[in-house]
């Protein structure tokens, strides 16, 4: 027993040696939902940061750094968890993360507490993130979930004729932001949503779901993600129903469109919008498929990056260009850097991103339509591209408070 | 059952009053007041199947559950992960073979084969200390949630149904009509329907081995009085290990079910694991019966909850076991 405890110190200090070393290197936190219904997301964010860290060759300004992954569930205590575990416990002093809507409000307020951090966030696109007392050490170089519907509601209207919807999304931050960008524009239009239901985040069982979906409805607009959306057209099918869809941004996301199964077949021409759009041939969004595809092997990445994978890559290149300009110098605690992140304007793979006042990003929404490609895969059809769009969605700031916060009603959206 | 009736008239009554309204309830054409007061009928009747195919799911882990209980006095609390594990072992059998009655198999015997381990290796040990082997199936319930987590990861599996089993069928029953008269038919996916009827079959093989077979009395017997049962020569350690076997099995059985009409995940076992805790406390503890009867209430209280009053749903399911605990608190079926 005591030769046990006595190897095992001996072991602690071994193990302690090239730990004390190693504190020269920057530590970058990164925080992505590596359990829960949003898996696969969390995953391409991963991938994302690790593609972005082999391209900058491991370093920042100069300066290597390791990164430290940790797993939350998209739930906010998890993401406060994590983020403390970071700060607290490895000591690191910037943050890529988080991925999920709640999380993101809840590491607003969090990175309020600890004026030293300097966070970029990974994925989350709650609008009360970035619009609701903003914290100053939090930068999102991704469009809010609002702003990721811009031009999708007048499109199903006009284009496809949608004249009335239902609505079936997880019961959170971002479907709630999600659907108040998508009924703004929809509603304004003269389009009519006759029933939300919201399901929690992480439902097995959708049968009464889909049971309780309007016969006379045009389309049913679905702002789920990952294993939901996944366990929702599965079931779907077995009830053999034929509603046409609207995704959100992440039901038509390569982490549903790559899932295993027949299931997702029935998204074939569903419109939709988000931050990406799979086939664009934009030179640039073309070269970071292709970086994309070459870093992993065929079975453990996507068809194509993720808005998930895109979204972490801009992350990293955007600290990396603002670590640049400070020459990698924290000793400030931050302060320089995050006055270089905010003036951070990314020539982006899916398009130009500035951030605006609230250090939220001014960035382009794309329109898509799911296809077939002949291998079989499924992609995102480049519709058309809405630059520019702001968190406002180009209202006046009265104009857009005036219609009050995403919530499960808000904005009404009748006759 | 005439027993019942002479006993208990009053009950009796309010039973076959509540069955018939049911059956009303279920074949007869809405009214449009109807419709004002349940919502659409086939939303009611969706959410009645629903109900009660998830019940059948929960009999499939609960009566494995209650058996060891009612059989070793051991509450399983590694039952959940049993579930989980039989599912992913489903998963990759299903994924290999490509057959999904294989997958049923190999689950079935991989995870009867875990429990004998449990039993032999941990349970045997330290038969009689009740505090002492439920804190163990709780230690394992935990090793064996990270070592599924480190094999199979984060992500949502799901268990691929046959193509003869995918689809929906069309029941005979309508759900509404047509303005030119004509009924529209309820439809149902066909793959719930025979999990239903496969744990309906499960139920009664299981009620006709443990009642009409030799090892059956055994078992009944070692419910009853373990000691009296080794003491008339019987191996009873044998009979322990069959029956662990079994409801493990069973468990592994359901975890592919369950990654066939829903999905797998981790934390399923936990979740899992707390329905068919629920189940048999509301059942009774030790009853088979009292599982079947436990799963469809619980079933049907958490899909008529996730339609009719979603915020509450999740509190429906506790608030029914309050009220058993307050009321009758050895559980619904079992012998006073």
């Amino acid at each position: 027993m005591r030769k046990t405890l006595a190897a095992a110190v001996a072991a602690c200090f071994v193990a302690a040696a090239p730990a004390a070393h190693a504190q020269e290197k920057l530590k970058i936190g990164v925080m992505a939902t590596l359990s829960g219904a949003l898996t696969s997301g969390g995953e391409d964010g991963v991938r994302g940061v690790q593609i972005a860290a082999k391209e900058l060759g491991n370093k920042l300004a100069g300066r290597e750094f390791e990164l430290i992954i940790t797993a939350t569930d998209a739930s906010p205590d998890s993401a406060l968890r994590a983020a403390r575990k970071l700060v607290e416990q490895d000591k690191v002093q910037l943050i890529i993360g988080p991925l999920s809507g709640s999380e993101g409000i809840a590491m607003r307020d969090y990175s309020k507490t600890v004026p030293n951090l300097v966070m970029v966030n990974g994925s989350s696109g709650a609008l009360e993130t970035t619009f609701v007392n903003p914290s100053p050490n939090f930068f999102r170089f991704n469009s809010d979930g609002a702003m990721w519907m811009a031009g999708l509601g007048e499109y199903v209207l006009k284009d496809k004729g949608f004249k009335k919807i239902s609505v079936i999304a997880e019961d959170y931050s971002f479907p709630y932001t999600q659907v108040f960008g998508f009924a703004i524009g929809y509603c304004r239009a003269g389009g009519e949503i006759v029933q939300r239901q919201w399901v929690p985040l992480g439902t097995k069982d959708f049968g009464s779901v889909i049971a309780n979906i309007p016969d006379d409805v045009d389309a049913v607009f679905l702002g789920l993600g990952g294993g939901d959306a996944v366990n929702f057209l599965n079931q779907y099918s077995q009830t053999g129903g034929k509603a046409k869809f609207i995704g959100g941004s992440i039901m038509v996301d390569q982490t549903v469109l790559s899932s295993k199964g027949a299931a997702k077949r029935l998204l074939v021409g569903t419109p939709s919008s988000g931050g990406v759009a799979d086939a664009w041939d934009d030179p640039r969004w073309k070269a970071w498929v292709k970086t994309y595809q070459e870093a992993f092997p065929a079975d453990k990445r996507f068809a194509s990056p993720s808005l998930f994978a895109t979204n972490y890559y801009n992350a990293v290149m955007a600290l990396s260009i603002a670590m640049d300009k400070v020459k990698g110098d924290l000793s400030d605690g931050g302060a320089k850097l995050r006055a270089e992140l905010a003036k951070v304007e990314l020539n982006a793979p899916n398009g130009k991103i500035r951030l605006d006042d609230n250090r939220q990003a001014i960035a382009t929404t794309f329109i898509t339509e799911v296809a077939e490609l002949p291998n079989g895969d499924l992609t995102n059809k480049f519709v058309r591209a809405v630059p520019d769009v702001t968190q406002t969605l180009g209202l006046s700031l009265e104009a857009f408070k005036a219609i009050g916060l995403p919530s499960r009603t808000n904005p009404e959206c009748k006759k | 059952m005439s027993d019942f009736v002479a006993r208990r008239p009053i009950w009796s009554l309010i039973i076959l009053l509540a069955l018939a309204v049911l059956a009303w309830l279920v074949f007869s054409i809405w009214t449009p007041g109807m419709e004002a007061m349940f919502g659409r009928k086939r939303v009611f009747l969706s959410a009645l199947f629903n109900g009660i195919t998830l019940g059948a799911l929960y009999f499939l882990v609960a009566s494995g559950f209650t058996l060891i209980f009612g059989l070793m006095r051991n509450v399983n609390l590694a039952h959940g992960s049993l579930y989980l594990f039989g599912g992913y072992v489903g998963y990759s059998v299903g994924e290999w073979t490509g057959s999904w009655l294989m997958a049923l198999l190999v689950a079935f015997l991989v995870v009867a084969l875990a429990g004998i381990l449990m039993q032999v290796l941990l349970f045997r040990w330290m038969e009689g200390q009740d505090l002492r082997q439920t804190l163990v199936t709780i230690g394992l319930s935990i090793i064996f949630a990270d070592l599924l987590l480190w094999s199979y990861g984060g992500d949502t599996f799901q268990v691929t149904a046959p193509d003869w089993l995918s689809g929906p069928v069309t029941l005979p029953l309508a759900v509404a009509l047509r303005s030119n008269g004509e009924a529209v038919m309820m439809t149902y996916p066909l793959v719930r329907i025979a999990i239903l009827i496969g744990a309906i079959v499960v139920g009664v093989l299981m009620w006709l081995a443990l009642n009409r077979t030799r090892v059956g009395m055994l078992v009944r017997a070692g419910v009853d009085d373990r000691d009296m049962l080794s003491a008339t020569g019987v191996r009873v350690q044998l009979v322990f290990v069959m029956v662990f076997a079994f409801g493990a099995g069973l468990a592994g059985l359901a975890g592919v079910v369950g990654g066939t009409f829903q999905s797998l995940q981790p934390g399923e076992d936990t979740r899992i694991l707390l329905s068919s805790l629920v189940v048999v406390i509301v059942g009774g503890m030790g009853s088979i019966p009292g599982a079947a009867v436990g799963a469809l209430i619980v079933g049907l209280a958490e899909q008529f909850g996730s339609v009719y009053m979603p915020t509450y749903a999740v509190m429906l399911t506790f608030l029914i076991m309050v009220a058993v605990l307050a009321i009758r608190p050895e559980g619904l079926a079992a012998r006073r």
